[in-house]
């Protein structure tokens, strides 16, 4: 059995399906990590998967029927059961509500380049660093725990009319969780990277001793609405979860925070009075992503019919007013506005906002500074109403300064009412969500200062 | 009576034996101490309909094995998805670098407990109809039948309908002779209806409370009462959007199994998980308060908590033959008249810490992908019944004061398992004893032992149903696990009670 290429893959997968049309996406990814706790590595990995996804499109008396079948596969004998799948599910499916034209085109320039790829070897040098930071660790009395991750993964797309798109994307991330010898509190630190060369243990572990500093004096407070800072990852936390509901379908069918009462979606409301920006582009210099639809199902915000379509920088929120909501071309349709389809990065920002965390936290007179957020789950898709936890380090602020460590808690905010309520904002920097970054890496969001915060109940963690 | 199904022959035509043996043998080469081999075929379904219309249906597969190894006392694990020899050996080569990059940073030798060796078993669950095997038209037609009769109701603006499918092969072969074979199948079906009240334009849901189960096609034909469950939806979403608001404060509960399992799944499921307590996950899923040194002496409920962990339980969506360290499934004790007596454990951790189950590992291993490390992961948690124990309606005439709480929606709890909160798909009042009317904007909270210890009864026998997930997260890289857990309706006293609308201030 020789080894296909994922072009290979994605014209024979076109050239076998005998349905009207055809769609043909191949993810080729590698991806290596390592993990560890009580400072010592726990586990590891270095993975390849391949995976082929056909769509086959027929037409019948109704209109068209997709049928969707993905796999993995590497070699085209596996390729061919695919289609034989997708052509069989095409023909016995019902008509599909958002069936369209397929996106037209040819090959883009590299469609012919190779799959990207990583290895262990891409922690040649921060292996080492790490196994010091472990020993540094347990002489000093601090225990770590964490992940780093490293995934390449290129994606080839074609279409039985003429698309052939190809998109490479690399994604990394790393976090360290550091605790005293009797575990009695916690800190953490995180980011997002490409390729690890801009990650430093040492950096790191540094912060960490600050943070866990920070924590020698613990002060009770109850729970109660605080003046807080949120910092980039947790204002990512929450800004992503707003992205994720933003279904022009969910709003216009009366089901999202972005329904207007009585009928319609919210597009054209003042969510801000801010000069607020939430935007996607995938052509973002730091975050850069697929600048294409690649989906292999439809659903609530994605329609099949529009792989292939291309993306570009979309606003959802312009000026602080609400611009766009998540559509394919069906529900685009259905609500009358334009095409904007969901993009896999996002940015926020404040015009004029400038500097740091830190220079928020100079500002407040008395308040908390959070770490992150964890547990977030919906409560009222009405209001967009979220519940979750603070998580490895609560600060107090007095004067400015951080002068002590307090309890975790549990929040129930909406993302929604904080674009309105929030009162500063920092610089807009790369961010990496702790909630959703795993699935959601490519973030740039700024601090955020919420003067009344809702901290609705105190948790024990620590 | 449940068919007696075999391996299926598509999945035993695969060359797994023979890459296992190129595998394992290649490992031998470096003197590696351990060594397995896991290969998986996951094939699944999902279908959605949306107001009596097909949305989406999309098939998936994912067939790929892995080789895990410790070399001087580190684990390297690689995963590949060629289907001949020649990758095997390579991945095992991948695997063996992998652990040698690992040992600069493994200051804690891995050993495994023993475990007996298995020669060639074979484990397949209790199914009828392999769903896969169902034609999709058919599939179709009944989900859009359905959907469409309740958007056919009155006051159901929308209706929602999806069905998960899978069904999943394993093969499993180490170093010590253990060889399995194995094959399972699980069903999510999920229904719900949208409306809104035409004088406050406030909107809101009801689904099903129709768990997902490790059963076939026949769950959706026969194995459940489809028809009442989507009859009653439309009248309870009425129900709902014209109730009151609940007035916060604090109320006796009395929890159907519906929404009491997943408190249970994440107030003693996760808490229990020896590799939490631990520290394992303190980077990412978090720890638990119920450490290693409670154990014996945690007070975590009222005398009448029992909670059994159990990998064998008919249809149970976390039941299998052996785990994914060749280990033989089990049942066992983890709270034993309310006090913590046990674990869910793996082989290292079983190794490390003999005196929890006698130095050998109660199978809880595992990974959800062909391409995933097995972690130690979650069995069926289930709390018990009282043998004589009350009916629903016995612990409702408890109450002078109180909410009867069904169906799960919302859940989040904190990083050692301590607050949590959560709200559900109806909420009715108690008063003296009786149901009056449902009630809007309920949410519970608590701290885990409080909770548990505030349990004043279990229901009997007839109470108890089992309850479940698909989409259980944890680890890094994150893996999804399906879990069921199992519990009597039961009362608790004296719960905090949030109103979610005056939470969003």
């Amino acid at each position: 059995m020789s080894a296909a290429t994922p072009q290979d893959l994605v014209e024979h997968a076109l050239a076998a399906s005998r349905s009207d049309h055809c769609i043909a996406i191949v993810h080729d990814s590698t991806s290596a990590n390592l993990r560890w706790a009580n400072n010592t590595l726990t586990t590891n990995g270095v993975m390849h998967s391949m995976s082929v996804t056909v769509v086959a499109l027929h037409g019948t008396a109704g209109g068209t029927a997709a049928g969707s079948v993905s796999s993995s596969a590497a070699a085209v004998d596996q390729v061919d059961r695919i289609v034989e799948a997708a052509d069989a599910a095409a023909r016995a499916g019902s008509p599909a509500e958002d069936a369209a034209e397929l996106v037209t085109g040819d090959a883009v320039t590299d469609w012919f380049e190779p799959s990207g790829g990583t290895s262990i070897e891409v922690y040649g040098d921060l292996a080492p660093a790490l196994g010091e930071a472990f020993r540094r660790a347990t002489a000093e009395g601090r225990v770590l725990y964490g992940f780093v991750d490293h995934d390449v993964t290129t994606t080839y797309l074609g279409t039985s009319t003429g698309v052939r798109l190809r998109h490479e994307q690399p994604t990394g991330h790393y976090g360290c969780t550091a605790k005293p010898a009797d575990l009695s509190t916690s800190a953490w630190v995180g980011g997002a990277t490409r390729d690890f060369s801009d990650v430093d243990p040492t950096a790191m572990d540094a912060e960490l001793v600050r943070r866990l500093g920070w924590a020698s004096r613990r002060v009770d407070l109850p729970a109660g609405r605080y003046d807080t800072v949120l910092p980039p990852t947790a204002v990512a936390d929450l800004m992503i979860y707003a992205y994720w509901s933003a279904s022009a379908r969910q709003a216009h069918d009366g089901q999202s925070v972005f329904s207007r009462r009585g009928g319609g979606t919210r597009i054209g409301d003042r969510l801000s009075d801010h000069p607020l920006q939430v935007y996607s582009d995938p052509a973002h210099d730091r975050l850069r992503a697929l600048p294409f639809v690649s989906t292999a199902t439809s659903s609530e915000i994605e329609s099949v019919f529009d792989n292939g379509l291309p993306l570009s920088r979309t606003h959802w929120v312009r000026d602080g007013t609400l611009t766009a909501l998540l559509q394919n071309r069906f529900t685009a349709g259905l609500t009358g506005q334009p095409v904007t389809p969901y993009v896999d990065n996002l940015i926020v920002e404040v015009d004029g906002a400038s500097g740091s965390t830190q220079d928020l936290v100079a500002g407040v007179e008395r308040g908390l500074l959070v770490t992150c957020l964890w547990y977030i789950r919906e409560v009222d898709p009405q209001s967009l109403l979220l519940t979750g936890l603070t998580r490895d380090g609560v600060y107090l602020v007095e004067d400015g300064e951080v002068t002590g460590a307090v309890t975790n808690y549990r929040f129930n905010e909406s993302p929604v009412d904080l674009m309105r309520r929030f009162s500063q904002a920092s610089a807009t920097t790369p961010s990496f969500s702790r909630e959703w970054g795993d699935y959601f890496p490519r973030t740039a969001t700024p601090a955020l200062r919420v003067p009344d915060f809702n901290m609705s109940t105190v948790s024990q963690a620590n | 009576m449940t068919t007696r199904h075999g391996i299926d022959a598509s999945f035993t035509a695969l060359p797994y034996r023979r890459m296992a043996e190129s595998a394992l043998t290649r490992a031998q080469d470096f003197n590696v101490s351990h060594a397995d081999f896991r290969f998986e075929r996951i094939r699944s379904q999902h279908v959605r309909v949306r107001d009596g219309r097909l949305q989406g249906a999309a098939d998936s597969e994912d067939v790929g094995f892995s080789v895990r190894v410790i070399l001087d006392g580190a684990w390297g694990f690689a995963s590949g998805v060629g289907l001949s020899t020649e990758v095997a050996v390579g991945v095992a080569e991948t695997a063996v670098r992998a652990a040698q990059v690992a040992a600069a940073m493994t200051t804690r030798p891995v050993a495994l407990a023993p475990e007996p060796a298995y020669d060639d078993v074979e484990w397949v669950s209790a199914y009828e109809i392999d769903p896969l095997a169902v034609p999709l038209d058919e599939k179709v037609d009944l989900l859009a039948d359905w959907s469409a009769r309740l958007l056919a109701s009155d006051g159901v603006e929308h209706s929602t309908g999806a069905l998960s499918q899978v069904v999943e092969n394993k093969f499993y072969a180490d170093l010590a002779g253990t060889t399995t074979t194995q094959q399972r199948v699980r069903l999510e079906p999920d229904f719900g209806v949208h409306g809104t009240n035409a004088t406050t334009g406030a909107f809101d849901s009801m689904r099903t409370i129709a768990p997902p189960v490790g059963r076939g096609w026949e769950y959706l034909t026969d194995g459940y009462d489809w028809d009442t469950a989507l009859g009653e939806l439309p009248g309870l979403l009425a129900q709902k959007l014209a109730a009151p608001t609940v007035n916060a404060g604090h109320y006796d509960l009395v929890i159907h199994p519906s929404n009491l399992w997943l408190t249970i799944h994440e107030s003693i499921g996760h808490a229990t998980e020896l590799d939490r307590a631990l520290g394992y996950e303190a980077n990412y899923a978090g720890t638990s308060f119920a450490t290693v040194d409670h154990l014996g002496t945690l007070q975590y409920g009222s005398p009448v908590m029992n909670v059994t962990g159990d990998r064998t339980m008919r249809h149970g969506l976390a039941t299998i033959g052996y785990d994914d360290e060749g280990v033989a499934t089990q049942s066992w004790d983890i709270i034993k008249d309310g006090v913590l007596v046990g674990y869910q454990l793996d082989r290292p951790m079983a190794q490390m810490m003999p005196e929890l189950n006698g130095g050998r590992s109660n199978g809880c291993a595992y990974a959800d992908s062909p391409g995933h490390i097995p972690i130690q992961r979650m069995a069926n948690v289930s709390l018990q019944a009282a043998p004589d124990g009350p009916s629903t309606e016995e612990l409702i005439g408890r109450v002078d004061r109180g909410i009867y709480v069904v169906g799960d929606r919302s859940w989040s709890i904190d990083m050692q398992r301590y607050n949590f909160q959560f709200t559900g798909q109806r909420f009715y009042r108690i008063e003296n004893g009786r149901l009056a009317g449902q009630l809007r904007d309920v949410a519970y909270q608590a701290t885990t032992t409080d909770f548990w210890s505030s349990m004043e009864a279990v229901g009997g026998p007839g109470t108890w149903e089992l309850g479940g997930a698909f989409n259980c997260g944890k680890a890094q890289p994150g893996q999804v696990a399906s879990v069921s857990h199992g519990c009597p309706t039961s009362l608790f006293r004296d719960v905090n009670v949030l109103n979610t609308t005056a939470e969003a201030g």
